[in-house]
């Protein structure tokens, strides 16, 4: 998929500048602070923002330039809303068939299918009155699914959900991932949705693109905010190695060299994934520690330090390590920094707390 | 007892009040969508004329429109030209008199409807490639079900119950522009009592009937009760 994307939008107090070539399958999160134009940006490229003036040129065909707007009914796109926008004078049957009945082409999934993919079946003779916040929304997304669109718009589909719902939705999305072709747009400012489900990023700031590209790149980057949130985190890319049964735990293989621990998961060995590592559970020793209860101490070479008093106000500072050939960020204290001497260039060893697996990792 | 003329007097107000209905909702729909969707600055200027007959007695608009279908007026020359029979004094004058005259029960119910209609349902129905058309027909119109009831039961009504105008233009011939109002003053005028009663008690009772109807069927809906919002 390709999408050529140049916007110039001026409004009261706002204003909202996109200029992008994004070439991405799988899932492209917009990530971004409330106000930062995320959704504005999402409803000018289903053509929802009407009367806003710029360029837009989904894999070569024109939806918007000078003299040509094409209608959101002819993008061939579907769009899940942050309230789910579910018509209230249909069944959950009747919704679905909606969109099935004016489907974009006949190669999508059938009714049933989604229904299997969202575990919905027993929901489709209620009423949509009746239904909990979460069953709304995945009726809703099923519902896009059934478009066979050609692009995914997603606006902050779990924003309104309690943590429950919002887990049961994440674990179908990523299973469905694999499933489907078109690629999606997902609009989030929640960073542990985005490391689940993102294969790019696009960080919009106060109405301009800050960073883009691949989201194992731009999640190791120390210059952004992202790195700075609370839950930043790095993602690394493993292999599954072998399996202890006596202990219940996974050995992975990261790119051939380190190995790390993680508790039991059931992938079979050679399976390529990605695990989540967050910044403020790795620490750094300058010798292997002989007598820790750490099982994670691997050795990487100090590749950063964010010296930037503008955005490290605080006590603490980011730390970018070299592992392997990736990326491993660790948040410490600016003291420890100091104590420890640490410079860009120093071999060190990094102890890893936690390890989460995100999901098998595609090409 | 009812005479053969008034029954045909009551099946004349009822075909007329039926075409008028009809007419009334081809037109008024788009009308009244347009009103609930236009941004236009002459916007007060056209509802204050779909809303002039509430106000006006309808002597006035009769007045203007005997004046209008005279067969020495433009129109009226028109009419002749087109169809070949004069409008002054025909079932299609009344037509188009109950039209005007009951435009705002028609459309005032549906613009009301309109607006209120969540434009969120539409955008999401666009995004699944309804067009305009397919919107109006497969999310406004179910939504707005009972307002179309309520407007259509209204035109009906009014046009059954009105009198001035017709009696200006309608020229009171037996069987083809008496209407049931102009034959019951007549029974008045000629103190026909026992028949005026029947006619007018006839009146009294279906009006009554069909407002309550409206009224039953007419419960305050709440389109946005979908949850899913913010909590």
């Amino acid at each position: 998929m390709s999408l050529l994307v140049s916007l110039n939008l001026q409004r009261k107090k706002f204003h909202l500048s996109v200029q992008a070539a994004l070439d991405s399958s799988g899932v492209t999160a917009i990530y971004g602070h409330s106000g930062a134009g995320k959704t504005t940006f999402l409803r000018w490229l289903a053509g929802l923002e009407k009367n806003t003036p710029g360029h837009l040129v989904f894999n070569n065909q024109v939806w918007q330039d000078e003299n040509f707007f094409l209608s959101p009914q002819q993008r061939q796109i579907a769009y899940v809303f942050q309230d789910a926008r579910l018509f209230p004078h249909l069944t959950v049957r009747g919704n679905l068939q909606y969109a099935y009945h004016r489907r974009f082409n006949n190669n999508g999934p059938s009714l049933k299918h989604v229904c299997d993919w969202f575990d919905m079946s027993h929901l489709l003779e209620n009423d949509v009155t009746t239904l909990s916040g979460g069953e709304q929304q995945r009726v809703a997304m099923a519902r896009a699914l059934l478009s066979s669109p050609q692009l995914i718009l997603m606006d902050e589909p779990l924003e309104s959900l309690d943590q429950q719902s919002k887990e049961h939705i994440l674990q179908h999305l990523e299973k469905l991932h694999q499933q489907l072709s078109a690629p999606i747009f997902y609009v989030s400012h929640n960073l542990e949705e985005i490391n689940r489900l993102a294969d790019q990023l696009l960080i919009l700031q106060q109405g301009k693109v800050i960073a883009q590209g691949s989201m194992l790149e731009i999640s190791s980057r120390i210059d952004l905010r992202l790195s700075h949130e609370d839950n930043a985190a790095s993602i690394i890319v493993a292999s599954v190695d072998r399996h202890d049964e006596h202990y219940q735990l996974t050995e992975l293989l990261v790119d051939q060299q380190l190995r790390i621990f993680l508790t039991a998961i059931d992938h079979d060995v050679n399976t390529s994934v990605r695990v989540r590592i967050p910044a403020r559970d790795v620490s750094i020793t300058l010798q292997q520690p002989q007598h820790s209860s750490i099982l994670n101490i691997l050795p990487c070479v100090i590749d950063e330090i964010e010296n930037d008093q503008a955005i490290n106000t605080d006590a603490r500072v980011l730390v970018r390590l070299k592992f392997a050939s990736q990326f491993l960020l660790a948040r410490l204290t600016r003291k420890s920094v100091d104590k420890l001497k640490l410079h860009p260039g120093q071999a060190v060893f990094a102890q890893i707390k936690t390890v989460a697996l995100l999901n098998e990792h595609r090409q | 007892m009812l005479s053969p003329q008034d029954l045909d007097a009551i099946l004349l107000t009822l075909k007329l009040a039926a075409v008028t209905t009809g007419i009334l909702l081809l037109l008024g729909s788009p009308l009244a969508w347009w009103l609930a969707n236009t941004r236009t600055k002459v916007k007060p200027a056209i509802e204050a004329i779909v809303a002039l007959p509430l106000v006006l007695p309808p002597t006035v608009l009769g007045f203007y429109l005997l004046l209008a279908f005279a067969p020495n007026s433009s129109l009226g020359q028109l009419w002749v030209a087109v169809t070949g029979d004069s409008l002054a004094f025909s079932f299609s004058a009344l037509v188009i008199g109950s039209v005007l005259y009951s435009l705002p029960f028609v459309v005032q119910p549906l613009q009301a409807s309109f607006e209120q209609l969540p434009k969120s349902l539409l955008e999401a129905a666009a995004t699944m490639g309804a067009s305009l058309k397919d919107q109006f027909f497969s999310i406004v119109m179910p939504l707005s079900k009972r307002s179309f009831l309520t407007a259509a039961s209204l035109g009906f009504a009014h046009t059954v119950g009105e009198f001035g105008v017709v009696l200006m233009i309608g020229g009171n011939i037996p069987g083809e522009t008496q209407v049931l109002s102009i034959a019951l003053y007549d029974k008045v005028e000629n103190l026909q009592y026992d028949e005026a009663h029947w006619l007018a008690g006839g009146l009294v009772i279906f009006s009554l009937l069909l407002l309550a109807i409206i009224y039953r069927f007419n419960r305050p809906v709440s389109i946005g009760s979908v949850r899913g919002g913010r909590h």
